[in-house]
């Protein structure tokens, strides 16, 4: 579990990890050696206060090229949230996260749709399953240019979309203005993902859903054997 | 006249305090010195029209670890755990510069939690605006929620409740008050005190600029004018990242021990953050400015003295420790400076390059601020205003009811919220939108609930009973999660403090907050008083703002919520018999377009029983819907939980549906469960009868009906519609 300065889902990220059997060590953005850990999560938050542009800092913390080593051989990577605007940011997903359609912070549960299970983030889940999970960011619009897009849906790189409770993809159902509804990513491999969304803050009915655990399973799955 | 008396009237200050500070000194003060008492003596730093009245408020109860006088109120949950809170108005700041305004209310709220030891876990925000048909208005409220949200959601602490309100009184003049709430192991609580001889200041934080000069004396301590927003440059800036920064590294400080005490700085800075804890300790200091990590050149001690940039803090730290403390620093990636060093004798010595530029005893600063009693006069127009009964006019009740679902204040603010991380930490069980917060503490069968209310229309016709109720307001409000009301903080927002009408106002407030503290038997353990809450000369209503924390032990698993009502469960009210109270209500601003007549009293007996009631009732989860009676009463409370609920409710003989008599509950209950409810209402001695049902798709009252659709699209778009 990747902490930057500025990072503030680390705790909640370990606790549901350890929800569904997941160890996990909080890893300072200075260290240089993660040859002993199966697999990555970078959890949301603002590292670096998100200055200049989110992730713009990140991808230089010492930490990222052994996240690169990691992902290239193999190993799960997943990005949460600003993670993920950090995994764009670095090249390991395609795409870019820009501000909102609306130019307003969103906090609120959203209904995804999943797309393909052909990543470390959706392999336990099965396509078409509708799952509620909070949203919470500002530079939460995903975009990139359309022929790669639509390569990408081809080669089910987009695991999860916005939807409506039953699952439709629609335009009113898109939250943030992200290209083609698209809430969650995976590269070609299906090793490293990221989504948009909260999977961590949706594992108890207490606190409103428990769809996220799919999700976190599906990634507890991909360790297994993983260390690189 | 001279350069001297010319220097502390820009200052702020009066002759005569001027004078006061010449006979502590036995001689003319220095450019610094006088620099330092200005920050000191303000209205902000050292409530000197305020102090003779706040003695009033109780105090004390078993559970209180720190009373009012900290950074923060401190009590016991029990098994070794504790809460750290407090309130905290950032008003003229936002009328000038509303994101950085409010951004930095935030910034500072957290600060007092977490200088107590504590890690921050929820804040509430509190914010009136005029009304939002005026496009100032609307770009305030836009960029206030904008900074809470920009600070909140960075520094990684969510904003778990509140209240938004409008009214005209406010157009010149909003408010802006944050309260936090932390919590820690008792073995952890820092206080803000310099210890022995030969301990080390350390500065630890951002550098310290120009930024925020005189924000406590010229902003926060004198009422506003045209030339307000000129003083915007007197605005602190709000950097969320280093605040996070600072909060880990603090955290880690008292997890191992390593400072004596620690004094976060915020109004009145360096000049603050050493006299204080040296004065407590009852010793003085010598204090190095050259050392001090400057983000800009060539700043004049009394510059560096009164700055109040902001994300800094001071540690005072025993000598053989400040290695250790240093390296903390470098791993959090945030600057530390040893600026100084505790002396015993009591005097604060300042140098510049080897120069003594101050040198004061550092209990003058805060201990002899002056203390003004001023004069107090019950306002001749309350007699017109309370002669003037309420008209009701309830001709078309369906009608009535949306206009108010439309009203801002009463309206979803799922708009405000929504903006606002609310989720983060996963211990938010019930979360905003709803009456009360409840927060769980994982690893613990505990949770706290908190809320913060207010209601300037009732207090303006009756500061007294209006402060009271709102008490017992926000005591339901935590009831209804299942808790136990333990203590309370308030904010108290009033207009000029030299005009006596304002201060009777401030008494009778003080007075209503502290009777029914006692009659509940909670303390008040924290507070903040923002006066000067005035433009070109017309006074906010007096708006005392309360902050009160519970807890549930153990907490329920399904406590009540406002969605929980199903089709076929019953509706009840509980509480006393209406006296049909429209004075200063919803009903009476929004339809009838006026604010008269007088509030009725609360009645203590009452008050208690019915909270008692409430928390038993939620604690043993007899009532799926349990939600208090406030704005827009039975009728507003009633489409609130229908909307959330998406199901229709009918009630035979409603009374009155827009009274806003307290201590009142309506509870959604199964038929299997509603002689238990029952029979806990006739043994907490609180009157109960049925008065409807849940079922089909309209909200019917009485011969009135609006149809639910219609009801919840004018009440989820009415903030939408009016931002755009």
């Amino acid at each position: 579990m990747v902490v930057f300065p500025g990072t503030n889902c680390e705790h909640d990220a370990v606790y549901a990890l350890a929800s569904v059997g997941v160890e996990t060590e909080l890893v300072w953005h200075r260290a240089t050696d993660l040859s002993e850990f199966a697999g990555v999560v970078l959890p949301g938050g603002f590292a670096h206060g998100d200055y200049l542009r989110t992730g713009a800092i990140a991808r230089f913390s010492p930490i990222m090229s052994e996240v690169e080593r990691l992902a290239r051989a193999g190993a799960p990577v997943l990005g949460i949230c600003n993670g993920f605007q950090v995994l764009c940011e670095t090249g390991l997903l395609p795409g870019v996260l820009l501000q909102n359609a609306g130019l307003r912070f969103i906090c609120r549960p959203v209904h995804v749709r999943v797309t393909s299970t052909d990543s470390i983030l959706t392999r336990a889940a099965r396509v078409g399953q509708v799952l509620e999970i909070p949203l919470n960011s500002y530079e939460g619009n995903y975009t990139s240019d359309q022929a790669s897009f639509a390569g990408m849906e081809n080669s089910g790189q987009v695991v999860l979309k916005y939807s409506d409770p039953n699952g439709e993809v629609t335009e009113l159902a898109n939250p943030n203005g992200s290209l083609g509804n698209a809430a969650g990513i995976a590269n070609g491999e299906g090793n490293v993902a990221g989504l948009m969304p909260h999977p961590e803050r949706a594992i108890e009915k207490v606190l409103g859903s428990s769809d996220g655990r799919v999700l976190l399973e599906s990634f507890a799955m991909s360790l297994s054997g993983a260390r690189v | 006249m001279s350069e001297g008396t010319a220097l502390h009237r820009a200052l702020g200050m009066t002759d005569d305090e001027f004078e006061a500070v010449c006979r502590i000194l036995d001689r003319r003060p220095r450019d610094a010195e006088l620099a330092m008492y200005s920050v000191m003596w303000s209205e902000h730093c050292s409530y000197k029209s305020s102090r003779t009245h706040l003695k009033r408020f109780p105090t004390e109860a078993p559970w209180v670890v720190v009373g009012p006088g900290e950074n923060a109120g401190v009590i016991d949950l029990g098994d070794g755990w504790l809460a750290a809170f407090r309130i905290e108005s950032h008003n003229h700041p936002s009328f000038v510069e509303p994101y950085q305004g409010a951004a930095t209310g935030v910034g500072g709220i957290l600060r007092d939690v977490f200088t107590m030891g504590a890690r921050p876990i929820a804040v509430w925000d509190q914010i009136r605006f005029g009304s939002l048909d005026d496009p100032h208005n609307r770009y305030l409220f836009a960029g206030v929620v904008a900074g809470i949200g920009g600070y909140g959601n960075a520094v990684g602490v969510p904003t778990v409740g509140g209240e938004v309100a409008f009214e005209d009184c406010y157009a010149g003049n909003p408010l802006v008050n944050v309260m936090a709430l932390g919590i820690l192991r008792q073995e952890q609580l820092v206080l803000a005190e310099s210890g022995d001889e030969e301990t080390e200041a350390v500065l630890l934080g951002a550098a310290t600029g120009r930024d925020g000069i005189g924000g406590a004396s010229v902003l926060a301590s004198a009422s506003f004018d045209d030339e307000s927003v000129a003083k915007r440059p007197s605005v602190q800036v709000g950097d969320p990242f280093e605040e996070k920064k600072l909060i880990e590294a603090c955290l880690e400080l008292y997890e191992r021990g390593l400072v004596v005490g620690i004094q976060d700085l915020g109004a009145g800075g360096l000049s603050c953050a050493t006299s204080e804890p040296a004065a407590k300790a009852g010793m003085g200091m010598e204090v190095d400015l050259q050392k001090v990590h400057v983000r800009e050149p060539d700043m004049t001690p009394a510059e560096l003295l009164m700055s109040e940039s902001q994300e800094r803090m001071m540690a005072f730290v025993a000598p053989r420790d400040v290695g250790r403390v240093l390296a903390v620093a470098a791993k959090w990636e945030i600057e530390a400076s040893r600026i100084g060093t505790v002396r015993r004798g009591g005097t604060l010595r300042v140098f510049e390059a080897g120069e003594l530029v101050a040198e004061v005893p550092a209990a003058s600063l805060s201990e002899d601020a002056p203390m003004y009693h001023r004069p107090l006069r019950r306002p001749d127009w309350l007699d017109d205003l309370w002669a003037d009964r309420p008209i009701a006019d309830e001709a078309d009740v369906a009608r009535a009811l949306l206009k108010m679902l439309d009203d801002p204040s009463l309206a979803d603010p799922a708009w405000v919220y929504e903006q606002y991380d609310h989720m983060l930490f996963l211990n938010t069980l019930i979360g905003p939108g709803h009456d009360g917060t409840l927060l769980r503490i994982k690893g613990t069968s505990k949770a706290l609930a908190g809320t913060t209310d207010g209601n300037g229309r009732r207090c303006y016709l009756d500061p007294r009973r209006g402060a009271a109720r709102l008490v017992y307001e926000a005591a339901l409000n935590v009831a209804v999660t299942g808790a136990q009301p333990m203590a309370v903080v308030d904010n108290l927002n009033f207009g000029n403090p030299e005009k006596p009408e304002v201060m009777w106002q401030f008494a009778e407030t003080v007075e209503g907050i502290s009777a029914a503290c006692e009659n509940l038997g909670i303390p008040v353990v924290g507070g903040n008083v923002s006066f000067y809450n005035e433009t070109d000369g017309i006074d906010i209503h007096p708006t005392p703002i309360v902050g009160l924390i519970g807890m549930a032990d153990p907490c329920p698993e399904r406590p009540p919520r406002l969605d929980g009502a199903a089709s076929g469960m019953e509706l009840w009210l509980l509480g006393p018999d209406v006296s049909e109270d429209l004075a200063g209500s919803a009903y009476q601003k929004i339809v009838g377009e006026t604010i008269a007549g007088r509030p009725s009293e609360p009645d203590p007996e009452m008050a208690a029983r019915v909270t008692g009631l409430a928390t038993r009732l939620a604690a043993d989860e007899i009532t799926p819907v349990l939600h208090d009676l406030s704005e827009g009463g039975l009728a507003v409370a009633l489409a609130k939980v229908s909307i959330v609920s998406r199901v229709g409710v009918t009630v035979d003989r409603p009374g009155h549906v827009f009274a806003e008599d307290p201590h009142r509950l309506i509870a959604a209950v199964g038929a299997e469960r509603s002689d238990r409810m029952v029979a806990m209402a006739d043994e907490a001695g609180v009157p109960v009868r049925r008065i409807g049902g849940f079922g089909g798709d309209q909200i019917r009252l009485g011969p009135a009906a609006v149809s639910l659709e219609e009801a919840s699209r004018v009440w989820r778009t009415a903030l939408p519609r009016r931002m755009g």
